[in-house]
C-alpha cells in the first residue's frame, strides 16, 4: 500500500499548476495500491484552496498553520513538516520541483532516513515497490530506480505530469495539524526580495519560445528575438551562456538550472544544445534550430533547422512570418 | 575566513552524442579516452570562493571525493588559486549513493576543520543531482541555503543571493553555513595562471582512504544506497532534423517559415 504525502501551493483559492501536477502523479499511484493521498499546506492562515484539493485527487488536506510559516523559509518548513511526515508516514513524498523543493526534498528525506530523488518525470507502483524516473547524463538517458528506502521523497519535473483534473462530488477529510515551531529555529532569513518585471506571456507557459545562446554575441540581437516572440505570442529564454554573460536576465535561462519549457515551438537561435539546455526544452513539440555549426548539437534534437548565420536569417524570417500570420 | 569547496570530477558532459556509451552491467557512463573535468557549478563555486577570498581573506581548501585520478581535478582547482587540496578515495567508497557521499564529504569537512563557509555546485553535471550541498548541511547540523549565486560576508554573517523562479531573495545567515552555487555573470570561472598550474603540480595533496575519516559504514559503499538503479536507457530518437536548404540564407528563412505554416505550427 504506497500512500502519497503532496506538498500543496496555491495563490487564493487556485491550487498551482505544479500543485495540480503533483496531485495528478499521486492519484494513480495511490490507486495502484489502495493508499491514500494526502495534501499538506503550509501557511500562517487557513487557505481557501485547500477545500478544492478534495475535487483533484486528495483524500485528506492536512492544514499546518502558523506564524512562522507565513513565507517560505526552510528550517521552519522543515521543522513543521518532517514530524507530520513521520506521522502520516506516506511511503512517497512529492514536491514540486521549484526553488522550494528542491532545497526540501534531500533535507527532509534525510530527517526521515529516507530517499530521495529530484527532478523525476514518471512514478509507479508495484505492490509495495515504487520506481521513479528521472533524466540522468544531462538528458541524454532516462534512469529508472527502485526506491530501497522509505519514505521516498521526490521532486517532480514540471510539466512532465499529466496535472489532476477537477472532479465535483469527491469528498475528504480536513485536518488542522498542531504546529510547535520556535523562532530559534530560523537560521537563515530573508532580507529583500527582488522580482523580475515580467512583461508579456511567462516563460514556462508560453506556447511559442524563441531563445538565443552564445551566438548572438551579445544583447542588442536579442531585441530581434523579442520582435519575433511578440509577433507569434511567445516568449524569450536564453541559454546559459547568455545569461551568464550578463545579455539578459537570469530567469530567461533555459535549462536545467532555469526553466523547463514545452512549448508548441521552440526557436533556438545561435544556441549549440548544450546538454544542460536541452533538459529544459526537449519535450517541445517543434524544435527549430538556427545555426551557423552544422554540427552543433542542437539539430540532434531539432526537427527544423538551419545553417546559417541568424543576421542574415532571422530578419527574412520575421517579415514571411509576418506576412503569413497577418497579411 | 575558511571556506572549503566540494567538487567532483566527471567524463565532460559536452561530448558529442557518438561518444556517449553506457555499461550495459553497471549502467554507468563508460570513460574510454573521453576528458574529465570538474562539474561546472563546482567551478563557479570555486569562483566564488576565490573572489571572497579576495574581498576578506583567508583560506581555500578544494575537497574532492572521487577515484585516484581525482587527483587532477584538485589540482585543477589549486591552479585556479586555492590554497590547499584533499582526496578522498577508496575503493570502497565509489558506490556511494548521494547521502553516503555527503556522509563522506562532511567527515573530511570535520577532519580538515570546520570552515566558515561550504560551497558546493548547485546540479552535479553528470547525474543531475541537486542534493549534497543540502546532505552536507544535515550531516554537520548547518544552515543551506541551494542555487545561491553571489555571496557577501559581513562581520560573521553571509549574505546570499538566492535565484529563485522570477527574481532572487537575499538571504543572510550566520556563519558557518553551506550553499550549493548557481552561475551568473559575476562568477564565471577563471582561468589558471600558468604559475599557479606550476605551483599546483608540486603541491603536495593528501589522499585520504575511508579508514581515515572514522565513517558510519552503514551509510556508504553500494550496500547503503537508497535507491537501486533498474535500468538506464538511451532513448532512440525517431525523426531526423530536416534542414532548409537554399541558396542563401534569406531563402532558407523563407522556407522555413512556409514549413511552419505548413506543419500549422505557425
Amino acid at each position: 500500500m504506497v500512500d502519497v504525502l503532496v506538498l500543496a501551493t496555491g495563490q487564493g483559492n487556485i491550487p498551482s499548476q505544479s500543485t495540480l501536477e503533483l496531485l495528478g502523479a499521486a492519484r494513480p499511484l495511490a490507486d495502484a495500491t489502495r493508499g491514500k493521498v494526502k495534501a499538506a499546506i503550509l501557511a500562517d492562515t487557513q487557505s481557501t484552496f485547500g477545500a478544492r484539493l478534495f475535487a483533484f485527487g486528495a483524500d485528506q488536506v492536512l492544514r499546518l498553520e502558523h506564524p512562522l510559516l507565513k513565507d517560505y523559509q526552510a528550517d521552519a518548513y522543515l521543522a513543521a513538516l518532517a514530524p507530520l511526515a513521520a506521522n502520516a508516514a506516506p511511503q512517497v513524498i512529492l514536491l514540486a520541483d521549484d526553488s522550494q523543493g528542491r532545497e526540501l526534498a534531500p533535507r527532509l528525506a534525510y530527517r526521515l532516513s529516507g530517499g530521495v530523488v529530484t527532478e523525476v518525470t514518471a512514478i509507479e507502483g508495484d505492490g509495495s515497490a515504487v520506481l521513479l524516473q528521472r533524466q540522468m547524463y544531462g538528458g541524454r538517458t532516462i534512469a529508472t530506480f527502485a526506491a530501497q528506502r522509505f519514505p521516498v521523497v521526490a521532486t517532480v519535473k514540471p510539466r512532465a505530469m499529466e496535472p489532476a483534473v477537477e472532479q465535483a462530488g469527491r469528498s475528504g477529510e480536513e485536518v488542522l495539524v498542531t504546529v510547535r515551531l520556535d523562532a530559534s529555529l530560523l537560521r537563515t532569513r530573508v532580507v529583500e526580495r527582488v522580482g523580475e518585471e515580467v512583461r508579456g506571456v511567462k516563460l514556462e507557459n508560453a506556447k511559442v519560445v524563441v531563445s538565443g545562446g552564445r551566438g548572438l554575441k551579445g544583447p542588442e540581437p536579442f531585441k530581434q528575438l523579442e520582435e519575433l516572440a511578440q509577433l507569434l505570442k511567445g516568449a524569450v529564454g536564453a541559454s546559459r551562456a547568455a545569461t551568464d554573460a550578463g545579455w539578459v536576465p537570469a530567469s530567461w535561462q533555459v535549462g536545467q538550472t532555469g526553466k523547463t519549457v514545452g512549448p508548441n515551438l521552440y526557436i533556438a537561435v545561435g544556441i549549440s544544445g548544450a546538454t544542460q539546455h536541452l533538459a529544459g526544452m526537449t519535450t517541445s513539440k517543434t524544435i527549430v534550430a538556427i545555426n551557423t555549426d552544422p554540427d552543433a548539437p542542437i539539430f540532434k534534437v531539432a526537427h527544423l533547422g538551419i545553417v546559417g548565420d541568424f543576421k542574415a536569417v532571422l530578419p527574412k524570417f520575421v517579415a514571411k512570418c509576418r506576412e503569413l500570420t497577418l497579411g | 575566513m575558511n571556506i572549503i569547496v566540494c567538487i567532483k570530477q566527471i567524463i565532460d558532459p559536452e561530448i558529442p552524442a557518438e561518444q556517449f556509451k553506457l555499461d550495459a552491467n553497471t549502467k554507468r557512463q563508460i570513460r574510454g579516452g573521453l576528458s574529465l573535468v570538474i562539474s561546472a557549478y563546482d567551478q563557479n563555486a570555486l569562483e566564488v570562493a576565490l573572489q571572497l577570498r579576495e574581498k576578506v581573506g583567508g583560506r581555500i581548501t578544494a575537497l574532492c571525493l572521487g577515484e585516484s585520478g581525482a587527483m587532477g581535478a584538485v589540482k585543477s582547482a589549486l591552479g585556479m588559486g586555492v590554497d590547499d587540496g584533499v582526496l578522498v578515495s577508496d575503493p570502497g567508497l565509489l558506490a556511494s549513493d548521494s547521502f553516503g557521499v555527503a556522509h563522506v564529504l562532511a567527515k573530511a569537512v570535520q577532519k580538515i576543520g570546520l570552515p566558515d563557509l561550504i560551497l558546493t555546485g548547485c546540479v552535479s553535471g553528470d547525474t543531475g543531482n541537486k542534493v549534497v550541498g543540502p546532505l552536507i548541511a544535515e550531516e554537520l547540523g548547518l544552515p543551506c541555503a541551494t542555487f545561491v549565486s553571489r555571496i557577501e560576508v559581513k562581520g560573521g554573517q553571509a549574505v546570499m543571493r538566492r535565484v529563485v523562479e522570477d527574481g532572487y531573495e537575499l538571504v543572510d545567515g550566520a556563519l558557518p553555513i553551506v550553499a550549493s552555487i548557481l552561475s551568473d555573470d559575476t562568477n564565471v570561472p577563471r582561468y589558471s595562471k600558468l604559475k599557479d598550474i606550476m605551483t599546483a603540480a608540486k603541491k603536495q595533496v593528501p589522499t585520504w582512504k575511508a579508514a581515515d575519516l572514522n565513517l558510519d559504514g552503514a551509510r556508504v559503499g553500494a550496500a547503503a544506497a537508497r535507491l537501486q538503479v533498474k535500468d538506464v536507457s538511451i532513448p532512440k530518437r525517431e525523426s531526423r532534423c530536416e534542414m532548409l536548404d537554399g541558396d542563401t540564407p534569406e531563402e532558407r528563412a523563407e522556407k522555413l517559415a512556409l514549413r511552419l505554416r505548413e506543419l500549422k505550427v505557425i
